[in-house]
């Protein structure tokens, strides 16, 4: 047994009732165990969560800084870490605010603030992940549900371009495949489990079927589960590399369900047809309505990006690439999102909260980065902090401070403070809301200047 | 800070002034019966004065709301503005931002808006909104018809556990009052299917819409809550459906109302949607007789209109398997949203156009209800924003409902299709509403309805919640002058929200926050108990979220008016 780890038994206090801040899973039933004011243990969590949440220390961003003439980071006070920032915000022509998604929604509204104040573009990770998604929800439509829906109800499953035991590893667990729920008393054996992934993923392995259909061959897998629910003959053998007789099988089989979930992941996203493969997901899903009940939903992947997306669109009326640089919000696919203005070079000054472009950004985008001034609020070192120029240690929304955050399906959680956060560290919202007051009196007194 | 508006046109119909030349006044933020010799005049010598506008039926914040704004981007680009000194920039037309939200109605010169459905599972959600929606107090109703905890205690017919139940609910959500939506026809969507008529059970849980009706309106009496239920009854939109409205009604007659101050038992909302005839949209007609005919002759129901105002829109409703049906007719794109335990919502863009038959056969019936029921107060004006269309054509509502010669002349020159007077009587409708009456629909009455004791009318103690209109009600024929009076009701001279200028001359001078009203039932505690005992093993199990963090912290609710009930009293 040489995996076994024995449960912790030394702590002090148990917070119970936590919300995980991993994926957009957004567990709210997990046990912190305490002791000398750190969580030494987690009940209720995956791996993913808990040693996200038990490993806060590691690497952890612990003193504001401030990139010298030297192109060494050094340490520095809270007032001119901030100040910093503020005057590059404040001399910005086109200045970026991305992130957000590890962060709560009372962070956000001070960062709408300034953004609208000076005339930013907020973004969020959306943009290089679930995107496509939105467009395509946009384009076709949006039949979710809350996850309880599935729990109590679905008696299929299907996992698209979604890999959720390793990405979202409590999402079968707790949501869809083997929870109890109202309807379905047994859990797993009342379900029928579905992968569709050219991989046989972990997910795939816990399935009843699996259909392994070829790289890129969503969009024509869809378009003929599609005809065959419409009544047509598919007139190929093969539909990307299924048998048609097996493709006929399963349109049958997800009609005569009683209610079905979709769950799609990047792995519909960004492939070949990107957006247009969602698009013909949800037209999918809409067809089946008129046999039965099937919803569909994204796999979204940080705990509030869905929370950015929402906080946006019920602001500004935009979802995210909000541009604000006329006074006035703009969305434009490629045209106010972060990637295309990076790599066009427009950007010249670049906040990121909570997010690390520097892991994820395609090399032309982080390559502009690197040329101009960069902003960093975050709680753990990372390729971004490489590249920062002023560093600003945050704290642990759900842990070391509370927050709201939206579920992957829309359902709003208080995340709750369990411990203090570190003695120098700050919170996002605390960091940002400080950011928007020296702005403002530095605009203040150009305003003055101006007028004089 | 003391205030005289000078020498206006006062229409308070919960006073009974109608049209009197006389001086209003407030002090910090109240109205009173005199002032100093300090206080400032504002000289409004021959405009329009009543209390501020009161919506009872909008759905301006919450979830579905904020699926439209994320799928419909081509809605939120019409309607943008530049930032300005003081204002944020604006967005959308039929679902707009929240910060517009707050500037449109307060330029309109309204001052409080229900928003007719809440998901309690969701609530923090709208709450958050509500607090981002500037200039307006919000009144939330909470989502109960379709409750698995409420089917059952309607199935075992334990109203006092259910009035238990309402309580304890109304208080996790931080809601006002009691909101049905097609009662078991919600519930059936989580199976795609849906119920028809009042009689047809839920799938599996063998408890008809009328049970749940009439289980939460004894309910809602038992509590004496300020709100009657506020139902949305079965088949919405379905040629057909009078029926079903009446025996509504019909089932709620004889429920004892214990409240004094409001005078019914039951709201009936977005009457329009509900008030066809016919058997298919080829035969529809109107069923508007029928709905006025028993609202006139029973004083236990009231009712708000739903006017379609022709416009594109986005229909968003808890009623979702109507939505789908309404995505099968039309093929425009199709957003559905179930929440776990509690309800469903679907959301699809309609565009309503006067060259369309159906339409107009709706248009027409929207203003045979205004124009049929007798008495103003039974009747509210509402698109159910932004199902029949948005809340900036109020204006243009109020210019319909005070010119015949207006509703002729669409008639006349097509601007509707002839379904609106060949399928209805409108045309013999020659009823006009004065200025009192135009008062009592927008103001007054939802202000009864609602059994608000602090707006809605200028009584000394109340809000000063004021709106002053540039129409000289002495010098114009609203007849004859539709486009004035549709101007003069967009935007107001004056906007006052408690004791504060927020609009002059049409634009927005000052931006507050806004409050949020809810309702906190006291004397109920032993059956809260017994009815939390009994749900937190089901809580537990089914939905996927921990009881502490479903309900809706104090932190969302900055700025509350608690609204304390005792019940049964």
């Amino acid at each position: 047994m040489a995996n076994y780890e024995p449960p912790v038994t030394d702590y002090e206090s148990i917070v119970e009732n936590c919300t995980c801040a991993f994926c957009g899973c957004n567990c709210d039933d997990l046990d912190y165990l305490i002791k000398d004011g750190h969580v030494v243990g987690v009940r209720h969590a995956c791996r993913l969560g808990a040693s996200k949440i038990m490993e806060d220390m590691d690497q952890r961003l612990l003193v504001p800084m401030i990139r010298g003439e030297d192109g060494e980071l050094a340490e520095t006070d809270w007032d001119s870490a901030l100040d910093k920032a503020a005057e590059l915000i404040a001399g910005a022509v086109r200045p970026i605010f991305y992130g957000w998604s590890e962060t709560s929604i009372e962070t956000m509204h001070h960062g709408l603030e300034l953004g609208e104040l000076v005339g930013a573009v907020l973004d969020n990770q959306a943009t290089i992940c679930h995107g496509p998604s939105l467009q395509a929800v946009q384009n076709a439509g949006y039949p979710i549900s809350t996850l309880g829906e599935v729990k109590n109800r679905a008696d299929m499953c299907l996992y698209t371009g979604s890999n959720a035991m390793n990405s979202h590893p409590r999402h079968m667990a707790r949501y869809s495949t083997f929870p109890r729920g109202y309807f379905r008393p047994r859990g797993r054996f009342d379900r029928t489990v579905v992968t569709l992934d050219p991989k046989y993923s972990d997910t795939a392995k816990m399935s009843d079927i699996w259909v392994g259909f070829e790289q890129n061959g969503d969009y024509e897998f869809y378009n003929a589960i599609r005809a065959v629910l419409k009544g047509k003959k598919l007139q190929k053998e093969f539909i990307s590399g299924i048998p048609k007789e097996d493709v006929e099988e399963l349109a049958e089989a997800m009609k005569n369900v009683q209610f079905g979930a979709l769950f799609f992941g990047l792995g519909l996203t960004h492939t070949l047809s990107k957006q247009r493969n969602i698009d013909i997901a949800i037209q999918m899903v809409a067809d089946l309505n008129s046999y039965t009940k099937w919803i569909l939903m994204p796999m979204r992947g940080h705990f509030n990006v869905n929370g950015f997306n929402i906080f946006m669109a019920f602001e500004t009326g935009f979802p995210y690439g909000v541009d604000f640089a006329r006074g006035y919000q703009r969305y434009m696919n490629g045209e106010t999102n972060t990637i295309d203005l990076l790599t066009r070079k427009e950007c010249d000054v670049f906040m990121v909260i909570a997010a690390d472009p520097g892991a994820h950004y395609p090399g032309g985008a982080v390559k502009h980065l690197a040329e101009i001034p960069v902003i960093q609020v975050d709680i753990h070192w990372g390729p971004s902090t490489e590249i920062a120029d002023v560093v600003l240690p945050g704290s642990f929304v759900g842990v070391e401070v509370g927050g709201t955050s939206y579920r992957m399906d829309g359902v709003p959680i208080w995340m709750k403070k369990a411990i203090d956060k570190p003695e120098t560290c700050r919170d996002d919202e605390w960091i940002i809301k400080e950011i928007l007051e020296r702005v403002k009196k530095i605009k203040a007194e150009q305003g003055a200047l101006a007028s004089k | 800070m003391e205030y005289v508006l000078k020498n206006g046109i006062v229409y308070d119909p919960a006073n009974k002034v109608a049209g009197e030349k006389k001086d209003v006044m407030f002090k910090d933020g109240k109205i009173v019966d005199s002032v100093s010799a300090d206080a400032k005049v504002l000289d409004v010598t021959d405009k329009i004065v009543m209390p501020a506008g009161i919506d009872p039926h909008a759905h301006v914040a919450g979830p579905k709301l904020v699926v439209g704004r994320i799928y419909r981007p081509e809605d939120s680009r019409k309607g943008v503005t530049h930032k300005t000194d003081i204002l944020r920039s604006e967005s959308g037309f039929s679902i707009p931002s929240c910060p517009s939200t707050g500037y449109r109605y307060s330029r309109m010169g309204y001052g409080t808006v229900v928003e007719a459905a809440v998901p309690p599972l969701e609530a923090k959600h709208t709450h958050e909104e509500i607090n981002s929606t500037p200039n307006l107090d919000i009144v939330p109703l909470s989502l109960f018809g379709n409750n698995w905890f409420v089917l059952q205690y309607a199935k075992q017919n334990q109203i006092e556990d259910l009035a238990g139940f309402i309580a304890a609910w109304l208080r996790l959500a931080k809601c006002y009052g009691v909101k049905i939506v097609n009662p078991c026809g919600s519930e059936a969507w989580g199976w795609g299917m849906n119920v028809h008529g009042l009689d047809d059970p839920a799938p599996y849980w063998d408890v008809t819409g009328r049970e749940v009706v009439t289980a939460l309106a004894k309910a809602n009496e038992m509590l004496g809550l300020p709100h009657s239920v506020h139902v949305h009854p079965n088949d919405l939109g379905h040629p057909g459906n009078y029926p079903t409205t009446v025996s509504t009604m019909e089932a709620l007659k004889d429920i004892e109302k214990n409240s004094t101050v409001r005078g019914q038992t039951m709201h009936l909302t977005h009457a329009q949607f509900h008030a066809y005839g016919g058997t298919s949209w080829r035969d529809a007609d109107s069923g508007a007789d029928y709905i006025a005919d028993y609202v006139n002759n029973n004083d236990h129901v009231t009712i708000d209109v739903g006017q379609v105002t022709l416009d594109e829109t986005t229909t968003m409703t808890a009623d979702a398997p109507m939505e789908f049906d309404l995505y099968k007719l039309s093929g425009l794109k199709w957003a559905n949203k179930d929440v776990e335990l509690e309800t469903a919502a679907g959301i699809v863009p309609v565009i309503y156009s006067g060259k369309a038959p159906v339409n107009s056969l709706q248009w027409a019936i929207g203003l045979e209800l205004f124009l049929k029921v007798n008495d103003p107060w039974k009747v509210c004006l509402t698109t159910d924003h932004p199902n029949a269309g948005p809340f900036i054509r109020y204006p243009r509502i109020i210019s319909w409902l005070m010119s015949n010669e207006r509703r002729q002349e669409m008639m006349d020159n097509r601007e509707v299709h002839p379904w609106s007077h060949r399928r209805t009587s409108l045309a013999s409708l020659e009823r006009e509403y004065d200025f009192n009456e135009i008062a009592t629909i927008t103001r007054a009455g939802p202000a009864k309805i609602y059994g608000f004791q602090d707006r809605g009318a200028l009584t000394p103690g109340f809000n000063a919640d004021i709106a002053v209109f540039d129409i000289n009600p002495n010098d114009i024929d609203p007849s004859r002058n539709h486009e004035a009076i549709e101007k003069g009701f967009s935007s107001a001279m004056y906007t006052i929200k408690d004791g504060e200028i927020l609009v002059k001359d049409g634009e927005i001078v000052k931006v507050v926050k806004s409050h949020t009203l809810w309702t906190d039932v006291k004397g109920m505690e032993e059956q809260e108990k017994r009815v939390m005992d009994r749900v937190m093993p089901d809580f537990t199990k089914y939905y996927t979220i921990k009881f502490e963090n479903y309900q809706v912290h104090d932190k969302y609710l900055p700025n509350p008016i608690v609204t304390e009930v005792q019940a049964g009293k």
